[in-house]
């Protein structure tokens, strides 16, 4: 049988300000347990919150990032249940008034364009970390009261693929606005999926699940394989599906069902009596608006149109700003910027995820990487040595020029000196020669390889070909 | 002050409601609150008899609005001072019985 | 001239003689801390008091006023509600659960009270977390009533009154919810003052009801009302919901008669149910105000026959959320369990006493899933009905005159077993509360068993001083009433 499934997700996205959302201590990852805390995120007895205003703000701008409409009154709410992690048993969220409603995300899977609908987008705080020991529990609350945006799309994905392109589109749209640094690993981005499957002729969604507290894009891309599998599973063996939330086991690659929370439901919501309900004049909003930063799709288009790049390149380049940044620092410099976005694409990515180091610790200036192009381009080094220079200026940051004099790799592009070494070659390897002359024309191949090595690589193997051919030839 | 009120219509689960609020009771207690929360709830109930469309809710005495503070950082307590009163610590954190999930 | 009695004495008083240097503040603090230790035992009103910190603070001040220092409470020692945080000490909010927390930093009363050089007394006993009306609710001890120690002293601030009222203080806080200043105020023979809400920064008050909770002095009598409510009010921006509003010279305010006065007369107040002695009493202060040049006017509150269900919904509510975080982990006492879900049922059932179960397990219920509408969100329309008779009220006249309490003192475990008669009694006190306005209690004679009886003056928002008018002069025409 066929099946229809329907994914929808609430995504927690760690906003980017200096300070908590109610309290002035640090907003940072990191440090020693219980050191970033005060009365407030600690929810002493007497202490009250007061609203951090950046963290109104970035929430906005994501909502107007998003094409959301802002609601101009908006309101905070007491969630109420009861967790260690929690200080004050109830987390300060927004019940029915929040900052945004509405709003998309556009997606790309394969070709295929869609646009993700948004429900609402709310300012809360984060709660503390848990760490389980073998007889007890250890509580962190530095992370206690650090701002959180709760993104909320409608049950609008129908597959994994989609709910990747979502989150994909999202962090880049999130990292254009400063909004969020959305580091996984530091947990920045997590989310909760809700997943349910039908049979493609019913009419009415089947029971969903929901996979809890997901913090990478690919654990999510697993869990959803396996969840929606497994619940197709169980309805073809004529089984029921429980809603419940489960939780994912990266290593097991399954879903567990979470033991479930009595009464999880029952939060009474109540108006924070502590808190004063914000209203944004339609003024603060546009010159918000106006503040907006560019944003992916405009980029693509404009790499394409500015610098006369391929639509593919200016999709890799603009998929992180900060690369696309970069880029552009470099392609101002240069006459190339076909070939410099050749030199990002390829081996600056690649030398990154070798390291494991994000564009922002590239040692090697953009103006140095436009030098090498140059380099290649007036054939002062091949592009052997190119590769070569480039990972030392890799490691080391060092002026490309630099390198090249220091190992000696200007290349050899004098005839004389060159024939000399073909001289050579074709006096070592008359077999090859034979081969040549006998039509198989590929080993000139060969022979332009051994007046590289011979030249320790710096001979221009142009002009090494040519001189060979015609030697043959003649 | 007047004490005409009628007996509460629906049954509070006390037994519910004190989990919860996370508030464990025992037998005599549960029976008691029973009876005292029943006959408060009859009370509240005549807030029913009142005619309240159209009327907004109160939330505040007097709603200031944008109430903000700025996004700058001023120090955290000492580690020393903020674990002062926890019942339980070990290694820098708070300690509770182990969380089952 | 005989040494003075310095612990009768009111702070305009004592003020007056130290400014003159005609005593010093370790010599009041030594009388007051006498007085204490003489009549303590019966009274009770006491949960902490460190002496010797005390005696510190006075020679401080002494020095301090010798360098030159001015300050409107310099040497004066004031005891503080155990209810506010005062930083290195305890703050038991008289309740088991607060065992073993000691405070980290000051409430921001407190910061005003040091920058005004009060002389900080110790703690004064209250109804556990401020949830009551008579003291009886404390897991400490149950603070008698000086007039009469049989009967209580009121509550939640009963701790507060009885302590003023007995001479034990020369003033103190309070913080009034429901009542819990002028209810006590009222039954002491004490003046009680419960500000607007937004004046006085809640930052450091343990919260019962946020949206209701108001710090307040309770004094000998209303010029002292005037001193203290002005130290300690003005904006805070560690709380969002103090008023950025100047505040006036509340003394300038006590001018001695009530020419051109329009003072109102709720119908409401002045219904069955009102004791006949405490209706005397309130009306003979009505006629003493119109003696005073007042003109009198009838007016509505048509709603207030439903302030104490609105009251009790709205308190309780925000109560169950505001007493959650007492659960053990960061502070205060606990009682192990097998998890944390068990620790924390063990810890707040043997940390809370009745009462406060009582009403965390009402505002729970109301909030609860299929009930919110039904009684959470209905209060708050009716509570906005009763604002909106207040202010209508209000067009008519500057301030309302009522009884404090439908009836005087009672015995103490006359109303323990029965908590809604315990609650029917805050039916004239809760309106303010709800409608944020400010309001003040003024001892306006006795019960023929010798118990005071309280005139209530309730002003529109911000009009503290119309209240305050009202009240000194009233008080200067009448006297003021003596143990
Ligand atoms: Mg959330
Ligand atoms: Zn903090």
């Amino acid at each position: 049988m066929n099946y229809k499934v329907t994914i929808g997700l609430e995504t927690h996205v760690q906003l980017k300000t200096n300070t908590k959302v109610w309290c002035s201590c640090a907003n940072v990852y990191g440090h020693p347990p219980n050191t970033d805390i005060c009365l407030i995120c600690l929810g002493y007895p007497g202490s009250l919150p007061v609203l951090n205003k950046e963290a109104v703000r970035l929430t906005v701008m994501t909502g107007l990032m998003l094409g959301c409409n802002i609601n101009t009154y908006s309101k905070f709410d007491r969630k109420s249940y009861f967790y260690p992690d929690m200080p004050k048993n109830y987390q300060i969220s927004q019940y029915d008034k929040p900052f945004c409603e509405g709003g998309g995300v556009e997606i790309d899977v394969d070709g295929d364009r869609k646009r993700v609908s948004l429900t609402r987008i709310h300012l809360e705080e984060d709660v503390g970390k848990n760490i389980h020991h073998e007889s007890a529990s250890l509580i962190d609350f530095n992370r206690a009261g650090t701002p959180l945006m709760e993104i909320v799309t409608e049950p609008d994905m129908e597959s994994a693929d989609e709910v990747f392109a979502y989150l994909l589109a999202l962090k880049q749209i999130l990292t254009y606005g400063a909004v969020s640094d959305c580091n996984l690993e530091q947990g920045n981005i997590r989310c909760d999926v809700n997943c349910s499957v039908r049979p493609a002729d019913q009419k009415e969604l089947g029971t969903k699940t929901e996979i809890k507290n997901m913090n990478t894009f690919k654990g999510v891309y697993r869990a959803l394989k396996h969840e929606i599998q497994r619940q197709i599973d169980v309805v073809e063996k004529g089984g029921v599906i429980h809603q419940e939330a489960r939780r994912w086991d990266d290593l097991a690659g399954v879903t567990t069902a979470m033991r479930p929370k009595e009464y999880a439901h029952d939060y009474r919501y109540l108006p924070d009596p502590d808190l004063m309900s914000v209203v944004l004049s339609d003024e603060q909003v546009s010159k918000w608006r106006e503040a907006l930063p560019e944003l992916p799709a405009a980029r693509r288009s404009r790499l394409v149109a500015e610098y006369n790049i391929p639509e593919y390149d200016a999709k890799v380049l603009a998929a992180d700003k900060a690369i696309a940044d970069y880029y552009e620092e470099a392609a101002r410099l240069s006459d190339h910027p076909k070939v410099v976005s050749n030199w990002i694409m390829t081996e600056v990515l690649r030398a990154l995820s070798e390291h494991d180091r994000g564009i922002q610790q590239i040692k090697i200036s953009p103006q140095y990487l436009v030098d090498l192009v140059k380099l290649v381009d007036d054939k002062t080094i091949n592009m052997p040595s190119a590769k070569e220079v480039f990972n030392q200026m890799f490691e080391t940051g060092e002026n490309p020029s630099t390198i090249v004099e220091h190992k000696g790799l200007v290349q050899v592009s004098d005839t004389d000196a060159i024939d000399a070494l073909i001289v050579q070659v074709l006096e070592e390897h008359p077999q090859s020669v034979g081969d040549y002359r006998n039509g198989k024309k590929n080993a000139a191949q060969f022979l332009v390889g051994q007046v590289m090595r011979l030249s320790k690589g710096k001979a221009n193997p142009q002009i090494a070909m040519e001189a060979i051919q015609k030697k043959l030839n003649s | 002050m007047s004490k005409a009120y009628s007996s509460h219509t629906e049954k509070i689960d006390v037994e519910y409601v004190a989990h919860l609020a996370r508030i464990k009771l025992n037998e005599e207690e549960r029976e008691r609150f029973q009876a005292q929360l029943e006959e408060i709830l009859g009370y509240v109930d005549q807030l029913k008899t009142l005619n309240v469309e159209g009327v907004d809710p109160m939330a505040h005495p007097f709603p200031i609005q944008n109430v903000f503070r700025e996004d700058k950082t001023c120090p955290s307590l000492d580690h020393e001072v903020a674990m002062k009163n926890a019942p339980q610590k070990r290694n820098g954190h708070f300690m509770v019985p182990k969380i089952v999930e | 001239m005989n040494p003075y009695s310095y612990q009768k004495g009111t702070i305009h008083e004592l003020v007056n003689l130290l400014e003159k240097g005609a005593c010093t503040s370790e010599e009041i603090v030594t009388d007051v801390l006498d007085s204490i230790g003489a009549l303590d035992k019966k009274i009770q009103a006491y949960v902490f008091v460190d002496r010797e910190a005390c005696l510190e603070q006075a020679q401080m001040a002494d020095q301090a006023r010798q360098a030159g220092k001015k300050g409107s409470l310099l040497g004066v020692p004031i005891a503080i509600k155990d209810v506010l945080n005062v930083k290195g000490d305890p703050c038991t909010c008289a309740s088991k659960i607060m065992e073993g927390y000691t405070a980290s930093y000051d409430a921001t009363v407190i910061s005003r009270l040091r920058e005004e050089g009060a002389v900080l007394l110790g703690r004064v006993n209250m109804d556990e977390f401020a949830m009551g009306s008579s003291t009886e609710n404390s897991a400490l001890k149950v603070t008698r009533n000086p007039w009469n120690t049989d009967y209580v002293p009121g509550g939640s601030s009963g701790g507060s009154a009885a302590a003023v009222a007995a001479d034990e203080a020369i003033a103190s806080l309070g913080s009034d919810t429901g009542g819990s200043i002028r209810q006590p105020a009222a039954f002491c023979g004490c003046v009680g003052l419960k500000p607007t809400y937004g004046r006085v920064s809640r930052y450091g008050l343990v919260a019962y009801a946020s949206s209701l909770d108001q710090i307040g002095p309770i004094t000998k009598d209303v010029r002292d009302s005037a001193i203290l409510l002005e130290a300690i009010s003005g904006y805070d921006q560690m709380d969002s919901t103090s008023v950025d509003m100047a505040v006036p010279d509340f003394q300038s305010a006590l001018k001695e008669g009530l020419e051109g006065a329009r003072l109102g007369l709720p119908a409401e107040y002045f219904v069955e149910g009102v004791d006949p002695e405490v209706r005397e009493g309130v009306d003979k202060a009505i006629e003493q105000c119109r003696s005073l040049g007042a003109e009198t006017v009838e007016v509505d509150l048509p709603h207030t026959s439903h302030a104490i269900a609105a009251y009790y919904i709205i308190a309780n509510a925000e109560a169950s959320a505001n007493l959650a975080r007492f659960d053990g982990v960061r502070y205060g006492a606990r009682i192990d369990g097998k998890d944390p879900i068990d620790m924390y049922a063990k810890t707040r059932e043997q940390g809370f006493g009745e009462e406060v179960k009582r009403r965390i397990i009402l505002g729970t219920y109301v909030l609860s899933s299929g009930y919110y509408d039904a009684y959470y969100l209905r209060a708050q329309k009716v509570r906005t009905l009763i604002r909106n008779d207040f202010e209508k009220a209000f067009e008519s006249c500057d301030a309302l005159l009522t009884p404090t309490t439908p009836t005087a003192a009672f015995a103490v475990g006359e109303k323990k077993g029965d908590p809604l008669q315990m609650y029917l009694n805050d039916v004239f006190t809760v309106t303010a509360n709800l409608a944020g306005i400010c309001g003040i209690s003024v001892p306006c004679g006795f019960t023929s068993k010798g118990l005071p009886i309280g005139l209530q003056i309730l002003g529109p928002a911000y009009k503290e001083e119309n209240v305050l008018n009202v009240a000194y002069a009233y008080e200067q025409a009448a006297g003021r009433s003596k143990v």
